[in-house]
């Protein structure tokens, strides 16, 4: 059996998830934490690829990548090749595809947290940084976990934003769900079986680690 | 009705080093802070030095303007400066932000960081202290016995514990001003009176100026130097604390049997057979049940008006031990039939609450000569 989208997808998956913890955090923290006007506004497009249907998203993403545009032209000539067909434009996809299961999880374990823990904080000298890396961080731990989780399995089931930007690139874009798509329009369903049985098999065992790793997280609350 | 110093060795009163004596700099608060159901308008100026209640009824404003101190609420105008430095001013747009504020607040709830254990909370305060010398985590440690908690799990804590461990925290920054919002609120009237002591002996050993938020008459009177009472978002009176508890018009404020007197002492003598301690006050002799002070230890006992009875010959065979003679200086007719009257003593004066009946029955007039009755039980310990 091919391995090659198993480890595509995995590398898809972690890459994402790296990433969105460096961008999504500080998003979900002013989420939390603001109280300026622009907060719905902001909350709305962080939320808009969890409503859109993946091929409105998938064929705006492409349009806005593709090599005439600003973005894909850019792309292109610093690295001599196109964002869109590529790895790298399905990193930037998934980026934004994902963004809302990285992004809600955060913002509502922050929110959790009230104005107590910063208060502490300020009034031991902790600074507004200092408080937010040593005090709502670990304070968030499950909030982390959770997230971490959802962006994580839920880069990997994503199908259609996929399709539209990358296509079907072996060893490039062709991550498992386009795989098993692929099996099943040629009709190669014991390939497709296996796939798509490793994939529920992976989803559970995750979920599985998930929950019981939760109940020892005790949610820090007071 | 309380008496000390309390029975704790730890912050045994002959131990503790006076407060720093100079030229105290004060905490000027003038400000006006208006939210949807309440306004807090302020103009006060409070020494920065020893502890000064911000006393009043629930709702009257008292967290709030420590809040306003510690820069969690942000006043519509006005100031606040802690000395020479403005922490806050809407004329020239100052607003210190609160971590910046060498304040150190101690929360009601005591908000410990549940993800560290107790040692990781006391470091977390400890690394982030204003410079300077002074104490350092041994002595806080030390002072608040925390030795045995520093490895458990805030979790783990029973009430008085976390109240202690709070404390020990806010005072590893060095704060130049504390900041406690009613520490002993949460608490039962047991565990109050365990960790009492500890608080006493903190505020005293590390002499940090302090505000303290409370609406328990007797905490006041326990260990504030002045008292500041807030009433509607508004300070009705402020001063030294005996003079503020004699003060009859804010005795609406402070509760209709709490009033009293506050008189400071020194204690005389004991016997451990019979549980007594003898206190000079001014020279008369108050006996009040056994406390553990040293010989010369500084205490306060605070009487209440209603705890006092007056008589006009000395009374024989009587089971109260204290009888103070003294002068009838005045009389001031209270409501329903109530008189409070005040006496002279050789020193001190004392408020006797007494009923109309009494007073027409014996006559009292200002100017007699009377024995005021204090029956030792009356001061709970």
């Amino acid at each position: 059996m091919d391995l090659g989208p198993v480890w595509l997808t995995l590398l898809l998956a972690t890459v994402t998830t790296v990433g969105l913890l460096l961008l999504g955090t500080p998003v979900a923290y002013w989420l939390a934490r603001t109280k300026s006007r622009a907060k719905p506004v902001v909350e709305a497009v962080t939320a808009l690829p969890l409503v859109l249907p993946p091929t409105v998203l998938g064929f705006y993403l492409l349009v806005a990548l593709g090599p005439l545009s600003p973005v894909g032209g850019f792309w292109l000539e610093l690295t001599g090749e196109a964002l869109t067909f590529s790895f790298s434009g399905l990193v930037v996809a998934s980026l934004i595809y994902s963004l809302p299961f990285m992004v809600q999880p955060l913002a509502s374990a922050f929110e959790a947290l009230g104005d107590g823990p910063f208060e502490a904080a300020a009034s031991l000298r902790a600074s507004p940084l200092a408080a937010f890396v040593h005090v709502a961080v670990p304070q968030s731990a499950r909030g982390f976990l959770t997230a971490v989780v959802l962006t994580f399995t839920h880069t990997i089931g994503e199908f259609g934003v996929v399709l539209m930007v990358g296509g079907n690139i072996p060893g490039e874009t062709r991550v498992v769900s386009i795989a098993i798509y692929e099996h099943v329009e040629t009709l190669r369903y014991a390939e497709a079986h296996a796939l798509s049985a490793g994939l529920v098999a992976f989803s559970f065992a995750v979920l599985v680690a998930v929950y019981a790793l939760n109940r020892r997280f005790p949610p820090h609350v007071g | 009705m309380s008496v000390d110093p309390s029975r704790r060795p730890a912050v045994r009163a002959s131990e503790l080093p006076t407060r720093p004596i100079g030229r105290a700099s004060t905490l000027a608060m003038d400000f006006h802070l208006q939210r949807a159901d309440f306004g807090l308008a302020v103009t006060v100026e409070v020494p920065l030095e020893g502890v000064t209640a911000v006393f009043g009824a629930s709702g009257s404003g008292k967290t709030t303007l420590l809040r306003a101190v510690a820069g969690f609420e942000r006043p519509d105008r006005g100031r606040v400066v802690a000395g020479t430095d403005t922490w806050f001013d809407s004329a020239t747009r100052t607003d210190v932000p609160p971590h910046r504020r060498p304040a150190g607040f101690m929360f009601q709830d005591t908000r410990l960081f549940t993800h560290l254990d107790v040692a990781g909370n006391l470091d977390f305060a400890a690394q982030r202290a204003v410079a300077g010398g002074g104490f350092d985590r041994a002595d806080v440690v030390t002072a608040l016995d925390l030795e045995p908690l520093l490895h458990r799990r805030t979790g783990s804590l029973s009430g008085g514990e976390r109240q202690r461990v709070a404390l020990g925290r806010t005072l590893l920054t060095r704060p130049r001003i504390l900041l406690l919002d009613e520490p002993l609120a949460a608490l039962e009237r047991e565990r109050k009176a365990d960790i009492l002591p500890y608080l006493e002996g903190a505020l005293s050993r590390f002499g940090i100026p302090t505000l303290y938020v409370s609406h328990d008459i007797d905490e006041v009177a326990r260990f504030a130097d002045r008292m500041l009472l807030l009433s509607a978002g508004r300070v009705q009176a402020h001063g030294p604390t005996p003079q503020m508890l004699e003060r009859l018009d804010l005795q609406p404020a402070m509760g209709r049997f709490e009033a009293g007197v506050l008189l400071a002492g020194r204690v005389l003598r004991r016997d451990p057979r019979l549980h007594l301690t003898w206190v000079d006050v001014g020279g008369d002799e108050i006996a009040v049940p056994e406390i553990t002070g040293a010989g010369g230890a500084e205490v306060r006992l605070r009487i209440r008006a209603r705890d006092v009875a007056l008589a006009t010959r000395r009374p024989e065979g009587i089971s109260i031990r204290n009888v103070l003679p003294g002068t009838l200086l005045e009389l001031t007719p209270g409501d329903a039939g109530f008189v409070e009257a005040l006496v002279e003593l050789r020193a001190a004066r004392i408020r006797s609450r007494l009923t109309l009946a009494a007073v027409e029955e014996l006559r009292l007039e200002p100017g007699m000569s009377v024995f005021a009755l204090v029956k030792t039980v009356s001061f709970g310990v």
